[in-house]
């Protein structure tokens, strides 16, 4: 049965904040008011133990508003009583008086129509923390002579939003995720790590001894790798470090902000990717684990970021919207000095199977998981990071054995010109990276440059 | 407020917990950016809540409500509790818990001049915008400046007994001037690209002297784009106080990290190349390498009355003559290697677990100075202002690269470098510092922005540093 916002006595709670803050306004300001109210409970294991298990009840207001047609100003309160209200109301509008004009203030959104998708499981948002540990304990069961760490963890959200321009919209999330790393001891070594995750709206889809199983694996191969020689490889990436590279042009790139002061790679309408190369931001698709509009009210839609590897998009709030010249994406994450965030980025898929992809390469490396990553310089999108949790080296078609951990210094660009995709994986899924939750396939790429041993 | 907290820790013990503490924070926050002349974000936010902490055998439990009100405070303490029992499914080895005495304490750090109540809106807004002014008036396209302020009120209250409040006054800030070249883009920030954070009052962002130094960044900024690149070599490296902050805080801080190297954030942030059982003779670094862990700097962005489990800030050596002797630790991982807990935990919110977090890790100063390294140094290059980290998961491999550099010939600083970067191992590093900045050059760098754990969480660390020169460096990485 679709979810109804009216009936949902949360919803109606939210709604109920949000118009006492805006009765509380009248007319003396634009604003923009939102609720949230959830939990958050994170299990958190190392050592093949629990040592850490938090759970946490969530409950905020956040108000924006604007005087005097452009002095805005923001602020968000616990504090959900009517005196910590009305305190946030008067506050937040006094200090706007206080703050500069800007010139360039866009104004609230107007009533839309959000896409309907009730990204929720009813069970998620209501887990036990024994349902979490005992994800843990099947995560472990792949063998006694590995030790784990990792988590698992279970979110949810009711999320209201509602303005002085008639906005009401109201949305619910939840999210699920495990994720680990199985450690092989070793004689005279580092343990062998291995690194598998799952992540879902539902904790009923994750199954603990399937991922444990693939960390295990990893982990196993993993023990006497071999020192490489730094240089340029062919790599076969896999969906986490995929992940973690597309990060940087979603934040520095695509980011409606960045490109206008100049500081972005982008230039539409030119290929500067291979042309296997499609990347969308979609809060809208079922797969997604956003809410169906941003934070500043406007209705979440797909934007075609790259489209056969031409850059055709760019993701914008309100306000980098309005200096562009164009309408927002629906692309605010709340934060006007940052810009827009395809925060719900896909990487389309191709239809090889890692072990295709593999199957392609005659010398090269595959990838796990790439950590530490940071940005040398956002106009050439060059990152270094370095390798973990699994690096194996790719011989004739076949992982032929590990290998030591490397750092790697590169173009993210760079890599993913144009001729320089050989294949793209048909094992897209949702993962995290620094940014927020992306779906991706793994990446086969002609060249990456590994520019030091991570040992020294 | 005590009220609350025993309330919870009771329905904690109730429920079956050995030891219990609950812990109310009430946190006022401001952050400011401007750009181009514009303040572009303002929030404010106010968040107040209890967190408490259960545990039952060897297992924890935390569960944490921003409803402060008695019957919120007991459901929290019984749900710590269940929280904890479903811990004890996939238990560990026993929890001993580091002795600590009853206290009962307030404690606050001193300020002249209260970033929020001391100082109108309007006049910290005009700064930022008369600093981004100053910035574009010298003919830069990108310039930015910002602060932020936390005025934290605690209450901690445990099982054992003890009850302690602290009020922490805390602010900074940091402004920056990018330069838009062909291809490639140049920042210089000041006074370090994380800004200047401490806990004083707004008189530490006066002191800073934004509007005096905007100019001078800008041209550096300028300067930087028709600067020749950093060569790749190995060479003489000289650091400035605030890029030794930053690889302090990555190659020492996080090393030494108690709960890292016990393992237990193997799966996100990492663990340790330290290894316990070396504490006391492994060689960390040269002679001349003194590193203390010192919580109760007055100033200094990590320093505070008592942790977040009611231990005394202390003041830890850390590294001494070169040898490693100390470690970052709480009351459940010390004992774990025969130590005392160094009253090193802390968590960002009410809503987060305490964890070991960095406190005053700093470099103490040597009796040398900036001017002395340059003149002593043949060949080499001084780079300072951090531009990016990245570090291995063991906290070895580094490569840091600075918004700036200068050769030195002959004992002279030379021509301005761009992009330079170095990179090394860190024990080997360490190793080869053989001059250190004197006394006069001490800065308590403060960053307030250090992510660790699982939700990950802000911490907020202190870096005393000065200039420090090393050998035989590979720099120019590209």
């Amino acid at each position: 049965m679709a979810w109804d916002p009216a009936t949902d006595a949360i919803v109606q709670r939210g709604f109920a904040a949000c118009d006492c803050v805006l009765d509380l306004v009248g007319d003396r300001a634009d604003a923009l008011v939102t609720c949230g109210q959830g939990s958050n409970a994170l299990t958190r294991f190392a050592n093949s133990h629990i040592h850490q298990n938090m759970a946490s009840d969530d409950d905020k207001v956040r108000l924006r508003v604007a005087v005097d047609g452009g002095r805005i100003a923001q602020a968000t309160t616990t504090r959900v009583d009517p005196d910590g209200l009305r305190r946030l109301v008067e506050e937040t509008i006094a200090a706007a008086w206080l703050c500069p004009p800007d010139p360039d203030y866009p104004g609230l959104a107007e009533p839309g129509a959000p896409v309907n998708v009730d990204h929720f499981d009813a069970a998620t948002a209501a887990a036990h923390p024994e349902a979490r540990a005992d994800l843990v304990a099947d995560f472990m069961q792949a063998g006694s002579d590995l030790e784990a760490a990792g988590y698992c963890s279970t979110d949810a959200e009711t999320h209201v939003l509602c303005s002085t321009t008639g906005i009401r919209y109201a949305s619910r999330t939840t999210m699920a995720q495990l994720d680990g790393i199985h450690r092989a001891a070793t004689v005279d070594g580092p343990p062998a790590d291995g690194f598998a995750q799952i992540t879902s709206r539902r904790l009923g889809d994750l199954d603990g001894r399937l991922v444990g199983d693939q960390a295990a694996a990893k982990a196993r191969g993993g023990i006497a790798p071999v020192e490489l020689d730094p240089g340029c490889y062919e790599v076969v990436l896999e969906p986490k470090a995929v992940a973690s590279l597309l990060l940087f042009p979603a934040w520095l790139g695509f980011n409606g902000k960045a490109f206008a002061e100049g500081t972005s790679f982008a230039h539409p309408g030119e290929a500067q990717l291979d042309e296997r190369i499609n990347l969308w931001d979609d809060g809208t698709d079922p797969r997604s684990l956003g809410r169906p509009y941003d934070a500043e009210g406007t209705p979440k839609r797909r934007v075609d970021l790259v489209t056969a590897g031409v850059t055709v998009g760019l993701a914008h709030d309100r306000r980098s919207a309005a200096l562009a010249g164009v309408e927002s994406t629906g692309s605010s994450i709340g934060q006007e000095s940052f810009g827009g965030y395809p925060a719900d980025l896909f990487l389309g898929a191709g239809d090889e199977s890692l072990e295709q992809l593999i199957a392609g390469v005659e010398r090269g490396l595959l990838v796990t998981d790439l950590w530490y990553n940071r940005v040398l310089d956002p106009k050439t999108q060059v990152v270094t990071g370095l390798t973990r949790n699994g690096l194996f080296l790719i011989e004739r078609g076949e992982v032929a054995g590990p290998v030591q951990n490397l750092r790697y210094t590169q173009s993210v660009v760079g890599a993913l010109a144009p001729g320089h995709v050989l294949g793209i994986g048909n094992d897209a899924q949702l993962v995290s990276n620094e940014g927020g939750i992306v779906h991706v396939p793994s990446l086969r790429l002609s060249s990456w440059s590994f520019t030091g041993g991570a040992q020294g | 407020m005590f009220d609350l907290a025993t309330a919870a820790i009771e329905a904690a013990l109730a429920a079956g917990a050995r030891y219990a503490d609950a812990r109310i924070m009430i946190v006022r926050q401001e952050s400011m950016s401007a750009k181009n002349r514009v303040v572009d974000g303002l929030s404010q936010a106010e968040t107040a809540g209890i967190g408490v902490r259960a545990l039952i055998g060897s297992s924890w439990g935390f569960q944490a409500t921003p409803e402060l009100t008695a019957a919120a405070a007991r459901r929290a303490g019984e749900r710590a509790a269940e929280v904890a029992r479903a811990s004890a499914r996939v238990a560990g080895v026993p929890v001993e818990l580091s002795p600590v005495p009853v206290i009962e304490a307030s404690w606050a750090n001193p300020h002249d001049v209260h970033p929020l109540d001391d100082v109108g809106i309007g006049e910290r807004a005009d700064l930022l915008v008369a600093v981004t002014g100053a910035i574009v008036d010298a003919g830069i396209p990108l310039a930015q400046a910002s602060h932020q302020i936390w005025d934290t009120q605690k209450w901690f209250a445990s099982s054992e007994g003890s009850r302690i409040d602290q009020r922490i006054v805390e602010c900074g800030a940091v402004m920056d001037a990018t330069a838009i070249g062909d291809g490639e883009t140049q920042r210089r920030s000041y006074p370090g690209v994380r800004g200047q954070f401490g806990t004083r009052g707004w008189e530490l962002v006066r002191e800073l002297d934004l509007l005096g130094n905007a100019a001078r960044i800008a041209e550096e900024a300028r300067a930087l784009l028709g600067a020749p690149q950093c060569p790749e070599a190995t060479t003489t490296l000289i650091l400035g106080s605030e890029q030794m902050a930053l690889q302090l805080h990555e190659s020492v801080g996080h090393a030494i990290e108690l709960d890292r190297i016990l393992g237990w954030e193997a799966a996100f942030a990492g663990t340790s190349w330290l290894d316990p059982s070396q504490l006391g003779s492994l060689r960390f670094g040269s002679d001349l390498m003194n590193i203390t862990a010192d919580a109760t700097l007055p100033g200094a962005l990590g320093s505070f009355g008592y942790d977040d489990e009611g231990v005394p800030a202390q003041a830890v050596d850390i590294v001494k003559d070169g040898v490693w002797v100390g470690v970052l630790s709480g009351r459940d991982s010390a004992p774990l290697v025969g130590l005392e807990s160094g009253g090193m935990v802390r968590a960002e919110s009410a809503a987060r677990l305490p964890m070991v977090r960095m406190t005053n890790v700093g470099l103490l100063p040597g009796d040398s100075s900036l001017e002395e390294m340059i003149a002593a140094t043949d060949d080499g290059i001084y780079m300072d202002t951090n531009r990016s980290w990245s570090i291995d998961d063991k906290r070895l491999n580094f490569q840091f690269g600075c918004e700036v550099a200068w050769e030195i010939k002959g004992g002279q600083l030379g021509r301005m470098l761009r992009n330079p970067t170095y990179t090394g191992i860190g024990p080997r590093f360490w190793a080869s510092m053989d001059m250190v900045g004197g006394p006069e050059e001490w800065v308590f760098w403060g960053t307030a922005n250090c992510g660790k754990g699982q939700p990950i969480q802000e911490g907020h660390t202190g870096h005393p540093s000065v200039p420090a020169r090393f050998t035989n460096v590979r720099v120019g990485v590209r």
